[in-house]
């Protein structure tokens, strides 16, 4: 049996020093043996000659406006500009953030965007999540709604197929998601319940459908289909039918993830609520939803970034979001051919947003680890 | 006949001017809901495409440009005086027809291709060709082809959707074989075809145009093909049922195609007074009933003209600077299709 048994002590080491000072890093994990040498130097060689020749294209070689006698699109036509034509979206920023919105009335969108940006700013601190957050949200989204309608308050009325750009986005996915939010939690408690099968039936029945139906044959139904059905004078308007599909399959995907949260909160939080005789509804709102909530806010984030980006499926039915007014600047003969441009332009937006949500996402969990342990 | 032209020469005479004082309110009474519809609300609900150059493209400040979005604005300035009492509907090509049979947009200037069966089976009508456009080709002149029918084998690309059909039929009826690369983006497209991967570019004439005049220096390096092989006539489209409203839609494009036959610009529109010939004095105004004919105010094809110019004024606007051949679309006297149907 000796043989499985060490025969001497072993000698105790120091704890690791996690703060390893830069020579340390990089003798440790790049440089720690022949063949980690040879791979960290191919990799910097390879990523330096990416970013060089990004960079080249992206700054040096780049045309950002009118050079000499040539205009800007002249000049990025140009013999020998091989650079990026930053022009374009000198020309077209407007139309891509603001789409068709009047030229002159374009700040009532800038500042409806702004708002939405402050909304978010603020709803992921922490120390504001109280029942007040819930006013604020409605008075913002209140207040976006009355910049970008108009028609009270001396503002200049604005129909809402004349929105467009960045503003059409921030709206299908705030209020979209906003609406999403509490029918989903609806949905969620109604699949979860056992006594109102009828109730149940209907939940399931919802959430089955939105998720086994592609959006974009939801959304083409919406704009084609549905108002062959309608009466005439019941107009909805193409932004109202896709904001309500998309807070349909927004509640439908956020209510199976509120759901898996519900199940994990062990049965005996719910017996201690009866115990302590609380009802249904105390029981719901006191003691499950707010664990079950913190449990699934990644996945929460999650479906808000998936279908932040899936905005910009209303291309399909005429609606100028960020996407499409990007397209349109593009469709210009002045600058065709500066898609890519363009698109990382959009592009850059989109990742602003989106990496935002996930590093909110990132820390929250950090943060509720530490609240756990 | 003669018979009958001796009945109506007698109640013409017995009419006669009767019939000259009370044409105006007699069409005055004839009801367009579309017409009173437009005007309660003060815009006129225009459906176009949005995303197309030459026809309705928004332009660096959001304000939509082209042949489609300006016969849109004829109509507003023909009926409420404004051509910017407009409301622009965006319209992907398979909502046109829906967004016009429920009463979402009162015309349709959406580069619709005027076909029998969208006339015979969709509820709509066609008001008037504002555009006579066709598929064509474009080639890189190296490649040494002066005909569409030396394009046996080709790679050819085109827009996923109506072009392929098109693109079928006609090499199948040339009994050629080629390979379709499709693509549903105009950008995507263009980079292929300018980075090689296809040896034809298959697409609208009014496209191949506006392609072409992107490329500055490098036009020279491609070829359109003289072949145009579907015909394409997209045309203003309105409901059935409201003939008022057809009339106006579709005299408002006559009235810009009269406009340039008679030499009115919006230049000078201002400038023709009692002297000038009848059919002028007509078209402006100072005489007859054109205007009250259409339950209109008798300044409405001066509106047009002041506020969106002639026809030929349009053209040269939206694809002057592409530096094309105004082909079919040159006035009749000229050659090409657009005629001036005489307004009296």
């Amino acid at each position: 049996m000796t043989r499985f048994l060490a025969q001497t002590e072993a000698a105790a080491r120091p704890a690791p020093d996690r703060r390893r000072g830069l020579r340390q890093i990089l003798a440790e994990d790049f440089f720690y043996a022949p063949g980690a040498t040879v791979w960290t130097l191919v990799l910097v060689v390879l990523l330096g000659l990416a970013a060089w020749t990004l960079f080249d294209w992206a700054v040096l070689n780049a045309v950002f406006g009118p050079t000499g006698t040539l205009d800007a699109s002249q000049a990025c036509r140009a013999e020998g500009a091989e650079g990026a034509c930053w022009a374009v979206i000198g020309d077209k920023v407007r139309l891509i953030l603001f789409g068709l919105y009047p030229f002159d009335l374009q700040w009532r969108p800038g500042l409806a965007c702004l708002l939405m940006i402050a909304l978010y700013a603020l709803s992921v601190q922490k120390a504001l999540w109280r029942p007040a957050l819930g006013v604020i949200w409605a008075l913002v989204l209140a207040a976006v709604l009355v910049l970008m309608r108009g028609g009270v308050a001396g503002l200049a009325p604005v129909g809402d197929d004349q929105w467009g750009g960045l503003p059409v986005t921030l709206i299908l996915s705030t209020f979209g998601l906003g609406l999403a939010f509490p029918v989903a939690i609806a949905l969620a408690l109604a699949r979860q319940q056992r006594r109102f099968p009828m109730l149940q039936a209907a939940s399931v029945g919802l959430i089955e459908f939105a998720r086994a139906v592609p959006l974009v044959v939801v959304l083409f139904m919406a704009s084609v289909m549905m108002p062959l059905f309608l009466p005439e004078s019941w107009q909805v308007s193409k932004l109202l039918r896709v904001l309500i599909a998309f807070t349909l399959f927004g509640a439908a995907y956020l209510a199976e993830v509120i759901r898996g949260g519900l199940q994990a909160i062990p049965s005996g939080q719910y017996e201690a609520a009866s115990a302590l005789s609380l009802t249904y509804a105390q029981t719901m709102r006191d003691v499950i939803l707010p664990q079950a909530l913190r449990i699934v806010i990644p996945g929460i984030v999650n479906v808000f970034i998936g279908f932040f980006k899936a905005t910009a499926i209303v291309v399909v039915v005429g609606i100028f979001d960020l996407m499409t007014a990007a397209k349109r600047a593009v469709a210009d003969p002045l600058w065709q051919g500066f898609g890519i441009e363009v698109y990382l332009f959009a592009g850059l937006i989109y990742f602003v947003f989106c990496f935002s949500l996930s590093r909110f996402s990132a820390r929250l969990e950090r943060d509720l680890a530490r609240d756990r342990s | 006949m003669p018979l009958k032209t001796g009945t109506f020469t007698l109640a013409a005479a017995l009419t006669g001017a009767t019939a000259m004082l009370s044409a105006g309110a007699a069409t005055a009474q004839q009801a367009s809901p579309t017409l009173d519809a437009v005007r309660a609300r003060g815009e006129v609900a225009c459906g176009v495409i949005g995303s197309s150059f030459g026809f309705s493209l928004p332009d660096s400040q959001g304000v939509m440009q082209g042949m489609d979005a300006d016969s849109c604005r004829a109509v507003a300035a023909a009926v409420l005086g404004d051509a910017n009492a407009v409301r622009w509907v965006p319209l992907v090509p398979a909502q046109r027809l829906t967004a016009l049979q429920t009463g979402e947009i009162d015309v349709l200037y959406a580069q619709l291709t005027w076909t029998m069966s969208r006339e015979t089976d969709s509820g709509v009508q066609m008001a008037s060709t504002n555009y006579f456009d066709g598929t064509g080709f474009l080639v890189p002149t190296s490649l040494g082809v002066a005909s569409a029918t030396e394009l046996d084998g080709a790679n050819v690309c085109s827009i996923q959707g109506p072009g392929e059909v098109t693109a079928r039929d006609y090499f199948t009826s040339q009994g050629m074989s080629f390979t379709p690369v499709l693509f549903a983006e105009g950008e995507e497209l263009r980079a292929a075809f300018l980075a090689g991967r296809c040896d034809v570019y298959m697409i609208d004439q009014s496209a191949l145009i506006s392609f072409r005049a992107s490329l500055g220096d490098n036009a020279a390096n491609y070829t359109v093909l003289p072949e145009i092989i579907s015909a394409e006539p997209l045309s203003g489209a309105v409901r059935k049922g409201d003939p008022l409203w057809f009339d106006i839609v579709r005299y408002a494009h006559i009235a810009q195609v009269n406009a340039e036959n008679l030499g009115i610009t919006a230049e000078n529109v201002d400038s023709f007074g009692a002297e000038s010939s009848p059919a002028i004095r007509r078209f402006l105004g100072m005489d007859g009933t054109l205007g009250q004919a259409l339950g209109l105010q008798s300044s409405w094809a001066h509106d047009i003209v002041a506020q969106v110019g002639n026809y030929g004024e349009m053209w040269q606007r939206h694809f002057g600077r592409t530096g094309a051949d105004r082909g079919a679309n040159r006035l009749a006297r000229d050659g090409g299709l657009q005629y001036p149907y005489p307004m009296r």
